[in-house]
């Protein structure tokens, strides 16, 4: 019998290189997430930003115009399309395939096709993300993020939110079309309070007080902050922070591969 | 049922006879008194086998039987509730990443992402381990040489079956687990799985093979477990449970002139002699029709008219559990 006592490597590095290019692959063969995710968000910047009137300043958006509150705000849209609706509907296809199974059957882990995953959706959102900024800057004259180091933690902390909402959503859903069930019912409340459809600062007080512990508009007004030169609010990282500890328990404690 | 092994050129008789005894190497399987199950099911009662290395063991019965949650449990893809499983000497719960390195399971279901092309998912799986087989070799061995760059979804359930073979061995497993591997497979394709298997134990692999066609079974299985409720209810080369079940082959012939029937009775392989008419009905073991027509001709006697039946292991699987395989089968895909 062949002795078996020596420590085992782990697997070949190779692999992993290979998983994260098949979830490339897949999501340029499939483009309808990239399409949502950064089509959608520059398609309304470009809008906004030839609508003559949402380029005045406004004293009741505290000096800011239209289009310049919309931008941070279209930014958490596409990292919310993408982490939120991109990446929980593959894993649980890929759960419902087998293809979770399979992989633990051999000697990479499973949980490297989620790895996988979200380095290609978080890829995909720091591209999208810099083209929003570009356009803005380049071709409406937007001046540049004026604190890009915080900008970049309060995306950083955003995309950790909202990944872990949608992993524990992968968790909780049986079936692929649970799960997007469940992410409609948490996604558009969530851009309600974040201002997609109206700007936070016009709603009522109640509605900013519950919006400002919304992931998403924590989001919006970090990145917002940051633009601007300022340090995000305390309560704003924390509560980006909270969402991305709780999911993310709640993920890894419910998460079935089988 | 006819037989053609009147020459003893089929499978069942071509394997060494010391596989019918105890393996005589150390166990590439060894498997005891495994128990599993889910709620108030038992799936899997009390089932103990071996497989030498190098060997192909099959593991037949019915749906339901239990067969793939004992392959299930070999390969640490589920628990037992009690029972001890060591793969090489490895316990599948106690560490798994060694199990996964030294087996190639194949599911039975299991898909793959649509817009995957076969090449990609071939040489992704290739990249997971440290010393794997030959990508081109295999896929060719399995008619998808000329499919790498088809996308996954416009395979054939066939195709999708072989791909998954392939991905078992690609990783040149030590053990090789298929469950129900030839499934779907048309019958030209079932004989190139069959060949690739046998290649593959020609290089040392040892082959768990899940199966519910006694013809697979018979063809490639140097020994056989037949399951039925979740228990072992034989274990034994093919040819050897065929000859328990129903007392080996009979030939049955008219002779041509009277003869002493201790001619025949004193035969090593003859257990019983019977009339049936005119005709005469010899039932025994080993080469029976020869010798029978052997020791008759040098005694001058012609016989005429010879039929030689010998029992199969679906005959065996009858005797043993009541019922037919394929019956119990019918109306489950997998």
């Amino acid at each position: 019998m062949t002795t078996l006592n020596l420590p085992l490597p782990r697997p070949p590095r190779a692999a992993f290189g290979n998983m994260v290019l098949n979830e490339a692959r897949l999501a340029w063969r499939q483009p309808g997430g990239m399409i949502a995710g950064a089509g959608i968000a520059l398609l309304l910047l470009v809008i906004f930003g030839e609508i003559p009137v949402f380029r005045q300043t406004s004293a009741s958006l505290g000096g800011y115009s239209t289009f310049e509150v919309y931008i941070p705000i279209l930014m958490g849209f596409s990292i919310a399309m993408i982490g939120f609706f991109y990446l929980p509907g593959p894993l649980v296809s890929y759960r419902e395939l087998g293809i979770l199974r399979r992989l633990s059957t051999t000697p990479v882990p499973a949980y490297w096709v989620l790895a996988a995953q979200i380095v290609v959706q978080a890829c995909l959102m720091a591209a999208t993300l810099a083209l929003i900024v570009t356009v803005s800057i380049v071709f409406f004259g937007i001046s540049a993020p004026q604190n890009p180091a915080a900008m970049v933690l309060a995306i950083a902390l955003c995309m950790a939110a909202l990944f872990a909402i949608g992993l524990a959503i992968a968790a909780l859903a049986r079936t692929s079309g649970a799960a997007r069930g469940l992410m409609a019912a948490a996604f558009y409340p969530l851009m309600f309070f974040s201002g997609l459809y109206y700007p936070v600062q016009l709603m009522p007080a109640a509605i900013q007080d519950i919006s400002n512990y919304t992931p998403l508009d924590a989001a919006v007004q970090a990145i917002g902050a940051s633009w601007v030169g300022q340090f995000p609010a305390a309560r704003s990282l924390l509560v980006l922070a909270g969402y991305a500890l709780v999911f993310g328990f709640i993920a890894k404690r419910f998460f079935r591969w089988e | 049922m006819q037989t053609p092994d009147i020459l003893g050129s089929g499978p069942g008789s071509s394997v060494a006879p010391d596989l019918q005894a105890e393996p005589a190497s150390s166990p590439a399987v060894e498997i005891s008194h495994l128990r599993k199950t889910y709620g108030s099911l038992v799936a899997v009662d009390d089932v103990s086998f071996s497989v030498t290395e190098g060997e192909i063991f099959g593991i037949l019965g019915p749906n339901g039987a239990g067969k793939t949650t004992t392959v299930e449990c070999a390969v640490g893809l589920r628990s037992p509730d009690s029972g001890t499983i060591r793969l090489m000497g490895v316990d599948p719960q106690a560490d798994k990443p060694r199990i996964h390195e030294i087996t190639g399971v194949q599911l039975q279901s299991g898909a793959f992402p649509a817009k995957l092309r076969v090449g990609e998912i071939i040489d992704t799986y290739r990249s997971f381990y440290r010393h794997p087989a030959d990508a081109g070799e295999l896929a060719g061995a399995l008619g998808l040489a000329d499919k790498r760059t088809s996308y996954y979804r416009s395979l054939s359930g066939g195709q999708q079956q072989r791909l998954s073979v392939v991905l078992a061995l690609i990783g040149a497993p030590k053990i090789a687990v298929l469950d129900e591997m030839t499934t779907g497979l048309d019958p030209q394709a079932r004989r190139e799985a069959w060949e690739l298997i046998e290649h593959v134990r020609g290089r040392g692999t040892t082959v768990l093979l899940v199966t519910h066609f006694m013809e697979e079974a018979e063809r490639l299985c140097d020994r056989v477990a037949l399951i039925d409720s979740g228990r072992i209810v034989a274990l034994d080369t093919p040819a050897g449970l065929a000859v328990r079940a129903m007392g080996g082959k009979t030939v049955r012939f008219l002779p041509s002139a009277p003869f002493d029937e201790r001619l025949l009775s004193g035969l090593p392989e003859v257990t019983a002699i019977e009339h049936d008419g005119h005709h005469i009905v010899v039932t025994g073991t080993g080469e029976l029709a020869t010798t029978v027509i052997v020791a008759l001709h040098a005694a001058g006697v012609e016989a005429r008219d010879v039929r030689v039946d010998a029992s199969t292991l679906e005959d065996a699987f009858v005797r043993l559990t009541g019922r037919h395989l394929h019956e119990a089968d019918e109306g489950e895909p997998s």
